[in-house]
């Protein structure tokens, strides 16, 4: 996966609290395979009508691409499915800015390199006021967790160790068979102080 | 302060600062923890299922084998069909089944795959099998696998891509979260369950209340609970926003483990019991947060809007969204307009149109003979479905005639899976049905696209049944003496 440190994109606000993984992605969606694609199933419920057909009203359906979702607290909680940030990316997303994320969906996010900028009530309402209808661009700085908008800078929560990964890209599993050596002593360590911790039917 | 100094300075030196239960769990499976902070752990037990097909491909991908196949159990629950299960009609579930099973077999896993007697939902039988054991480090690509934690466990859910890098390399990378207590005092009131405990402090904290923490549950109330109840009652941690839940190992848990088919055996068991009694947080450790519930004050409580923190007690009257603090207005007024109520009436007497019965929540034996207490020799008013948590829940249920009574009552008598919990294999509340459910998400359209779903425990469920409506079990069951 590759890494980046800045951003520039429009931004789309949904206004809502508790944004949970089943809305992000409904189940029926999830036997899928990865290649053709979870775009389309991005808040499929919320954003077409039971006829299948595009709410006009709906904020992610207007007519120009958003790549920021500015969501309300709590946003992504509920399951485990990181197909709810496969539809984000695959949709186009970069970031979601939210005063709050669920903790699974936050770590998901960052092994797909979409940010979850944590940002406080307030400043959610402050930024959004700053976008107008115009919708202007949103710049997203990683380096300095900032967001700028319209001349104004918004500094954003993100934990020092998730930057990294999403400025570097990184793949934790190449990371940590580096340390391949440790995890073998720690195993036979383990295995010899408490031999019931290997399963024998 | 230069002797306030020296003194605090001779105690870090000469006295071991008490511990958490989470201080000493994660201890013991901390590889190596980087500058910044991150942990490497050990996985002694990854549960997989028909979910980790990402993971397997990004596996495969790589060209990489399972790690440690002997610590890698793969079972099928979230698309297992609960009828007709020799002859499986929907291509996309029979794909999803056998490419868990075919991968399984491919990296030589103990599979517990459809058709195997010990089948059943991964937080079910792990527990049930004797996988789940105190001091262990459990992952599972499943939000709910905080179950787990109510043995003493170190238990949490993880995403496709964690799944992946448990299967390459047996170890995940996790922060530390920070430790908090919910302490239940007193006793709980007669009809009031684990499933009440849990949807009670989630209310109360609210649905993000408890990011970022592990969540241990203590107090008289949950030594209590069985370790069913225990179990009920970790499992739903996430829907208070922690990724883990757990209670301190007792006697009530090495009971329940003593026997089971992956347990220690022999000289091994006493050796086990003795270091799991070390497994309890030490007086006068540190808590993040810390919430004292009082027991006595929870009532049966269930859900009525779409967030499991919209949650009261059965008597209660709905909630006016003006009432429920800053930001939660338009939240309330957007679930009441799905869930087709109205503010200010009484909850109770709502009429529902179907009922569930199961999941990894509610669907173990203890919750079984809850709900057919209630059912014992009366007709439920709506249909509804009771699908075990485990093949052999069933069998147990079956052999204690369990099944006769709600089949008697005219519910469904089904194979067990996750099953409408989450509706993969098909199983679904049709759009503007009210579900009275045993599970654990009341989200929009979890349980079908449109479905109207009310949380509750087991035995409100079957109250629910017999009147064909939300209902108060205190005074069904009042009615039968
Ligand atoms: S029963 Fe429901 S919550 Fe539990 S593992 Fe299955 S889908 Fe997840």
């Amino acid at each position: 996966m590759a890494g980046w440190t800045t951003h520039e994109g429009r931004a789309v606000h949904l206004p809502q609290d508790n944004v949970d993984t089943d809305q992000l992605i409904p189940a029926r969606f999830m036997s899928t395979p990865r290649v053709q694609g979870y775009g389309d199933f991005l808040l499929h419920d919320m954003r077409r009508d039971d006829a299948g057909v595009l709410r006009p009203d709906f904020p992610l359906n207007g007519p120009e691409p958003a790549s920021i979702l500015i969501a309300g607290r709590n946003f992504g909680s509920g399951s485990s499915r990181e197909a709810a940030v496969y539809a984000l990316v695959d949709a186009g997303f970069r970031a979601v800015i939210a005063p709050g994320f669920g903790d699974i969906f936050a770590a998901n996010a960052i092994n797909n390199g979409l940010l979850p900028a944590r940002l406080g009530e307030r400043e959610v309402a402050a930024l959004v006021a700053e976008l107008g209808d115009g919708g202007a661009p949103l710049c997203i700085d990683l380096g300095n967790r900032e967001i700028q908008v319209a001349g104004q800078v918004f500094g954003f929560d993100l934990d020092e160790v998730w930057r990294t990964k999403l400025i570097k890209g990184w793949d934790d599993i190449d990371l940590t068979l580096q340390h391949a050596a440790r995890i073998a002593s720690f195993r036979d360590r383990r295995v010899a102080d408490t031999v019931w911790v290997l399963p024998d039917d | 302060m230069l002797l306030h100094l020296s003194l605090w300075t001779f105690m870090c030196i000469f006295m071991e600062k008490p511990s958490t239960l989470l201080d000493k769990l994660w201890g013991a499976h901390e590889i190596l923890r980087r500058e910044d902070g991150t942990s490497l752990l050990w996985v002694d037990r990854h549960l997989v299922h028909e979910g980790s097909h990402h993971a397997f491909a990004k596996l495969a991908a790589r060209g990489q084998k399972v790690a440690e196949p002997r610590l890698t159990f793969a079972v099928t629950d979230h698309y297992a069909p609960t009828r007709q299960r020799d002859r499986i009609t929907d291509p996309d579930i029979a794909r999803m089944i056998e490419t868990l099973e075919g991968n399984a077999r491919t990296h030589g896993l103990e599979t517990f795959g459809l058709s195997d007697p010990r089948q059943g939902i991964v937080h079910v039988i792990g527990p049930e099998q004797g996988l789940t054991l105190p001091g262990l480090q459990i992952n599972c690509g499943d939000s709910h696998t905080s179950t787990h934690g109510a043995f003493g466990a170190l238990a949490f859910g993880i995403g496709a891509t964690e799944v992946a890098h448990v299967l390459a390399t047996q170890t995940v990378w996790q922060r530390k979260p920070a430790a908090m207590r919910i302490t239940f005092e007193g006793a709980l009131a007669p009809g009031v369950t684990a499933k009440d405990m849990a949807l009670g402090w989630i209310a109360r904290l609210g649905a993000g209340g408890a990011q970022g923490h592990a969540v241990e549950y203590a107090g008289p109330a949950v030594e209590a609970l069985s370790m069913e109840g225990r179990m009920t009652l970790c499992n739903l941690s996430i829907e208070g926003g922690a990724r883990f839940g757990m209670v301190a190992p007792d006697e009530v848990t090495f009971d329940y483990i003593k026997g089971r088919p992956f347990a220690p055996k022999a000289s091994d068991w006493e050796r086990a019991v003795d270091g799991w009694r070390t497994l309890r947080t030490d007086a006068g450790a540190d808590f993040a947060r810390e919430v004292i519930i009082d027991a006595a004050d929870i009532a049966p409580t269930l859900t009525w809007g779409t967030s499991p923190e919209q949650a009261i007690g059965i008597d209660a009257v709905l909630p006016a969204p003006g009432s429920l603090g800053a930001g939660k207005a338009a939240a309330a007024e957007a679930a009441y307009d799905y869930m087709g109520l109205t503010p200010g009436q009484p909850i109770k007497g709502t009429p529902v149109d179907q009922v569930f019965l199961g999941s990894c929540t509610n669907g173990r034996i203890e919750d079984l003979r809850a709900a057919a207490a209630v059912l014992r020799g009366r007709r439920a008013q709506v249909p509804g479905l009771v699908s075990p948590g485990s093949a052999l829940v069933k069998q147990q249920a079956e052999a204690e005639g369990l099944d006769l009574v709600f089949r008697d009552a005219g519910l469904e008598w089904a194979a067990s899976g996750c099953s409408m919990c989450v509706g993969m294999n098909g199983d679904l509340v049709a759009p503007g049905k009210r579900c009275a459910s045993s599970t654990n998400r009341n989200f929009r359209g979890r349980q079908g696209r449109g479905a109207r779903t009310h949380l509750m425990s087991p035995a409100m469920v079957a109250a629910a049944a017999v009147t064909g409506a939300l209902s108060d079990l205190r005074e069904v069951m009042q009615e039968r003496v």
